[in-house]
């Protein structure tokens, strides 16, 4: 046992204790359906293919029901894949046990013991393994420390917080040193301010452990914020995977424009003729697409328009919403009936009923049909 | 404030009259049943010799109330309660009842209760099989034991071959006798404890289960650490309601052994229990109510000794 976790033991820095081995997890064409009472086949995870990079901070990003803890749970061996395969580095996973697949799991609601207190529950694992007691208190203390619980360690679980929960969660997952640490919607049961804080923790503890981490979430900005790499999926299947900030500016379909970005992405039909993208109102915006004559959608960011006195757009005003640093107009654009969001510098004031001209530094174009995005 | 007077009164109304019926057949017999067990030589109504004193001007030696006559107050029903060998017999057979039998059935109807939720198919024919007692009649599953432990055509005694091994007949020791009456109340007694226990057990959040698989918890471990502190609220409320219970048996081992008797003829009271005692008491020539009260205000002092031992132990080991 001792000498295989030798072997797979890959990550370069050396010294702390609290180091983990850190492994990269592979899915390859892994498939996940459900059959319900009436016989009715749901597709929950469909042909999956992603290798996530050892010691990297992964999030798993998509609206509910699109896969994404179904996906952790084959990760973590709790369900079995209908077809597919998992590997942990070199190792094919898919048949082991959960228990043996050495991951360390923390659920959405935490699952801590609610009759043990915090030191028992830490313990928990390692008595599992039957590791001498002494040893044992010490490796718990270091796990409490590392997430900052090293003195509520005689507490019950209802006498901490959510985010101290949290904490427990973590160290009881981390105690016995897994290869991979999944989270399931690590901060959904977090009050707005403690969400911000947990996050710059998870990520603390996930820089300090390299450990390879998977996490699950539906909320955006948690993605965006922590992430070395988002993975976005929808329907089961998976959409984009890269860096967060290359997935934003960069979206594979529409799916993903329209998932991603707060205020969401302006959406609107246009037509492409000729190889020029023209507006309702005639107005050419952009050229040079070798694609057939289509309706098509253009997709354009609020922070992508600005106010330009020689603007393709003519819009007006319906109103003006101060953010803070930036104002947000809502202007209906000519010869379309919906309104659009766009970002502008506090520079200037803006008046309801007013007419402008606005320019988009980038657009993106989308197939009607498939969402395929063209430019 | 009116209108909450007005309610009130509305309310006393409607539950005056089973408070009425409470007090007159709950309250009153059990403050009444207290009394009397402290009046010496209680005997409820008058008598022949009573008369016959009065009327020679014999002086009273005693004085009336609660419609007998007593000679003084004092704990001389206790005396006799435990210089009566059959009380201590009674007081020996619930015990036994009550510390191996109850705690026997809590620990099978858990085990029980833990497999059936283990198992998805025929869960809810066996949940159906292990119910049956329940809705059976005690004397009627009494009566089933009783050809079940027979003698002669008893189903135990063909099965392994005991040809002549006395049970529950004539010639029953009490160890067997007892034996009985154990595996009866232990089967009478799952039922509802199952029942319970797996309410509880799809209480329990599927996730402390997944918790400890993936921290590769043994299954037993996954029992006694996980389940049995989980479902330990259930389990004290099992336990106190079974132990009151098993202190008040009394039915069962009537069904067992035949009307009016606690035990193979010929030895009669070897399984008497104290309830059984008490109501003997009722046979005893003059109706002697003060031993019988003695013996009810003693086995009330019991159970509540042993509920409120039974309260303090678990304060230490239920998690709420």
């Amino acid at each position: 046992m001792e000498k295989e976790k030798e072997e797979v033991f890959e990550t370069p820095s050396e010294g702390s204790k609290t180091e983990h081995q850190s492994v990269d997890v592979r899915l390859e064409n892994l498939t996940k359906e459900f059959t319900d009472k009436t016989g009715k086949v749901t597709v929950a995870v469909n042909d999956f293919n992603v290798t996530i990079p050892a010691g990297k901070l992964i999030g798993l990003l998509g609206p509910s029901g699109c896969g994404k803890s179904t996906t952790l749970y084959l990760i973590a061996g709790l369900l079995k894949p209908t077809s597919g395969r998992i590997y942990f580095g070199d190792e094919d996973v898919t048949d082991i046990p959960p228990e043996k697949r050495g991951i360390g799991l923390v659920f959405q609601n935490y699952a801590l013991y609610p009759h043990m207190t915090v030191k028992q529950n830490i313990l928990f694992p390692l008595e599992n393994m039957k590791m001498p007691k002494d040893e044992a208190l010490a490796l718990a203390q270091e796990m409490a420390e590392l997430v900052h619980i090293g003195d509520l360690m005689e507490r019950k679980p209802n006498q901490l917080s959510g985010g101290q929960q949290q904490r427990v969660a973590i160290a009881r997952a981390l105690v016995k040193k897994p290869r991979v640490l999944l989270l399931d919607e690590p901060l959904s049961n977090l009050d707005a301010r403690l969400r911000l804080q947990t996050r710059e923790e998870i990520r603390r503890i996930q820089r300090e452990t390299g450990i390879t981490t998977i996490f699950v979430t539906h909320d955006q900005e948690e993605a965006m914020s922590i992430s070395d790499e988002i993975v976005v999926m929808n329907q089961g299947l998976k959409q984009q995977m890269d860096r967060p900030q290359a997935v934003y500016e960069e979206p594979v379909n529409m799916f993903v424009a329209k998932f991603l970005g707060n205020p969401p992405i302006n959406i609107f039909e246009a037509n492409l003729v000729k190889g020029r993208l023209v507006l309702k109102d005639g107005e050419v915006i952009a050229d040079g697409f070798d694609q057939p004559d289509q309706e098509v959608f253009v997709g354009l960011r609020p922070e992508y328009l600005r106010v330009s006195r020689n603007g393709k757009f003519t819009a007006t005003i319906d109103l003006v919403e101060h953010i803070g640093r930036d104002t947000m107009i809502l202007c209906e654009i000519k010869g379309y009936d919906h309104l659009i969001r766009a970002i502008v510098p506090n520079d200037t004031e803006y008046e309801v009923g007013q007419t402008i001209k606005l320019d988009c530094s980038k657009l993106f174009v989308f197939n009607a049909e498939t969402g395929e995005r063209y430019k | 404030m009116l209108e909450y007077k007005k309610d009130g009164w509305k309310a006393a109304l409607c539950l005056a009259p089973s408070l009425l019926l409470m007090c007159v057949f709950t309250f009153w017999p059990i403050i009444n049943s207290f009394i009397m067990s402290f009046l010496n030589n209680y005997h409820f109504a008058l008598n022949r010799e009573d008369v016959y004193n009065t009327f020679m001007g014999v002086e009273k030696s005693y004085t009336y109330i609660m419609g007998g006559r007593f000679t003084g107050i004092g704990i001389q029903n206790f005396i006799t309660l435990f210089r009566d060998k059959d009380f201590l017999m009674a007081l020996k057979n619930t015990a036994f009842i009550v510390f191996i039998s109850v705690p026997a059935t809590v620990i099978i109807a858990l085990l029980i209760a833990v497999g059936l939720n283990s198992i998805k198919a025929f869960r809810g024919f066996f949940q159906t099989i292990f119910f049956l007692p329940y809705v059976t009649n005690t004397i009627a599953l009494g009566l089933v034991f009783n050809s079940l432990f027979h003698v002669d055509y008893g189903l135990v005694n063909k099965l392994f071959n005991l040809v002549g091994t006395s049970w529950i007949n004539s010639g029953a020791t009490w160890g067997r006798a007892m034996f009985v009456l154990f595996i009866y109340s232990i089967w009478d007694g799952l039922a509802f404890k199952i029942i319970v226990f797996l309410s509880g057990l799809q209480n329990i959040d599927k996730q402390y289960y997944q918790a400890a698989q993936i921290d590769a918890t043994p299954r037993w471990r996954v029992f006694t650490r996980i389940t049995v502190p989980l479902l330990s609220p259930m389990i004290l409320y099992i336990t106190i309601t079974s132990f009151m219970g098993a202190f008040k048996v009394y039915s069962s081992v009537i069904g067992i052994f035949g009307t009016g008797r606690y035990g193979p003829v010929g030895n009669e009271k070897l399984l008497i229990t104290i309830v059984g005692y008490v109501y003997e008491q009722f046979g005893v020539q003059g109706m002697p109510f003060g031993v019988g009260s003695a013996g009810s205000t003693v086995l009330f002092l019991i159970i509540l000794l042993i509920t409120l031992v039974q309260m303090q132990v678990s304060k230490k080991w239920v998690h709420y």
